[in-house]
């Protein structure tokens, strides 16, 4: 962990309350896809924690929505303003296990860390799938940016207003992969769990106090004992989740 | 000894500055951020007889000047903080640490302090009385004189080590629990512990804790800390620790001031992972400005 004052270079809409922040700063810390960043913020006593939607030496990519007051402020921020964020948190996914054909799953703002894991994966020779699960075609956001890596795409819309019509999930089953990692909200990643035809792993979000492992707020009980999901989570394995009743 | 050395119970201190049990675990992790070496000692997290998982989440909620926390004592039970934890702490930190202690009866405090008491590298108890967070337990104690003078006895036959008791703010009288503990041996006193509060969720309608309330803690109970420190101290002849809100050297300064002998930092551990080390490192600048020349002279200045 490293705390660090970014520079926001751009901050801007990608749908009606996604946004986007490019932030300038010292990146050093983040080593690997799923980690996060705590941002501070002006007059909210606990920092937000956000995934890192991408990172190169001295620029960052969060990809957030706009939720609650600390994301509206972030989404207030414009180019120039200072923010104080903590760097390089969580365990951050395992690229070692994903084998030759790994399938990405994100859901809404469950999407953003799998692009840095799907840049990763293209650059170590993988055949990478990626299917993007949004409730409507206007949230859709990150299919041309997908694309590019060279990854195939698949994008999946409940109402059906875009793309495949139905879950990340009903996608899922059609495929075969070596491998499978996930991020977005937990009912999905319950179906996910329940779907999949291989080991994988799991992204979770908890209402977190430090973000870095001092308080004990977002602990979680799983097979290999209690767990934080700020410091040996957020990224879980398959065969270690307990799901809460 | 330097400007900033304190006496707490007959160990000298460096400084006064203590992070607070509960927010800064057994303390190896934060020396990945800063040698720990530096601070005067800490609190590690309070430990029971057993293993326990704590209260449901979620356990955490905020409010404009501090958080609310229901965790509800998570620790691996006493066995493994003596066989996994103090082994890992022993490699970064090399002062006396204070062991914080929790129980929900009087055996099973008496219980875990015993086990610890045979640690060498444990310079005090901190007796925890306080957790507005367990049932049947923790604050229930801290709560009525009797049962305060009890737990403090029954710890106090089994160790050498001074016995500092850590009081619950949820009271009527804090003097008299504070007093009860004198009376019963108690070596010092640590308050406050975190204030009982709670917030709603407006869209369900429900609790934000899944424990339904949870303790207060951050700049939000500074005020009430300091109050209660210059009440405590003034009745009690045994050594006072301060704390509840601590951010700022600005803010150790007050309370030694109000008649603490040491201070410890909780919630801001919890936002800013650097706060111990930025306070102490503050603290000369702010002692010269106020025209402090040692820390140890302004203990319970307010008084005079």
């Amino acid at each position: 962990m490293k705390q660090g004052i970014f520079t926001v270079s751009e901050n801007a809409a990608l749908t009606e309350n996604v946004f986007r922040m490019k932030l300038q700063g010292d990146t050093s810390d983040i080593t690997k896809p799923g980690q996060f960043v705590n941002v501070k913020l002006d007059g909210l006593y606990l920092r937000r924690p956000i995934s890192v939607c991408d990172r190169d030496a001295g620029a960052l990519t969060l990809i957030y929505k706009a939720v609650g007051e600390g994301t509206a402020q972030m989404s207030r921020k414009k180019p120039g303003e200072k923010l104080d964020l903590l760097t390089g948190l969580g365990n951050g996914y395992d690229l070692s296990r994903a084998g030759d054909c790994p399938l990405l799953l994100g859901g809404g703002v469950g999407v953003p860390p799998m692009y840095l894991l799907a840049k990763e994966l293209v650059k170590q020779g993988k055949k990478v799938t990626a299917i993007l699960g949004f409730n409507k075609k206007n949230e859709v956001f990150y299919e041309e940016e997908f694309r590019k890596l060279g990854v195939c795409t698949i994008v999946a819309t409940a109402d059906g207003s875009y793309g495949e019509k139905g879950f990340v999930t009903d996608v899922m089953k059609k495929l075969e992969y070596s491998f499978f990692y996930t991020c977005g909200p937990e009912p999905m990643l319950k179906a996910v769990y329940a779907a999949a035809a291989t080991d994988g792993q799991f992204s979770f979000e908890r209402r977190m106090g430090c973000g870095f492992g001092a308080c004990m707020g977002c602990s979680c009980k799983t097979i290999t004992g209690n767990k934080r999901i700020c410091r040996e989570g957020p990224v879980m394995d398959k065969e270690d989740i307990i799901w809460d009743a | 000894m330097g400007r900033l050395s304190v006496d707490l119970c007959g160990i000298e201190l460096d400084n006064p500055v203590i992070p607070a049990s509960g927010t800064f675990g057994f303390g190896y992790e934060f020396s990945e951020y800063y040698d720990i070496n530096m601070l005067g000692t800490f609190s590690f997290k309070g430990t029971t007889r057993d293993e326990r998982f704590g209260n449901p989440t979620p356990r955490i909620a905020e409010t404009p000047a501090g958080l609310l926390n229901a965790v509800g004592l998570q620790n691996p039970g006493v066995d493994k903080v003596i066989s996994r934890e103090l082994p890992e702490l022993r490699k970064v930190f090399h002062k006396p640490v204070m062991a914080n202690v929790s129980g929900f009866s009087i055996d099973e405090y008496r219980e875990v302090c015993e086990k610890l008491d045979k640690e060498e590298d444990i310079g005090w108890f901190e007796v925890n009385i306080s957790c507005p967070n367990v049932h049947g337990g923790g604050m229930s104690f801290g709560t009525y004189p009797k049962a305060a003078y009890e737990v403090t006895k029954a710890v106090k036959k089994v160790t050498h080590k001074p016995v500092i008791m850590k009081l619950s703010p949820n009271v009527t009288d804090i003097v008299s629990i504070a007093k009860a503990c004198e009376d019963a041996g108690a070596d010092g006193i640590s308050l406050i512990n975190t204030v009982l509060s709670m917030r709603i969720d407006l869209s369900r309608r429900k609790p934000l804790l899944a424990n339904t309330t949870g303790g207060l803690s951050g700049p939000a109970v500074f005020p009430l800390a300091v109050r209660m420190v210059y009440q405590v101290s003034s009745a009690v002849g045994i050594p006072v620790i301060g704390l509840g809100g601590v951010s700022t050297a600005e803010n150790v300064i007050e309370m030694m001031m109000a008649g603490a002998v040491a201070v410890e930092v909780g919630a801001a551990n919890l936002v800013e992972p650097f706060a111990c080390k930025n306070i102490i490192e503050n603290l000369p600048a702010v002692m010269d400005r106020y025209r402090i020349e040692n820390l140890k002279d302004i203990i319970g200045a307010a008084h005079k």
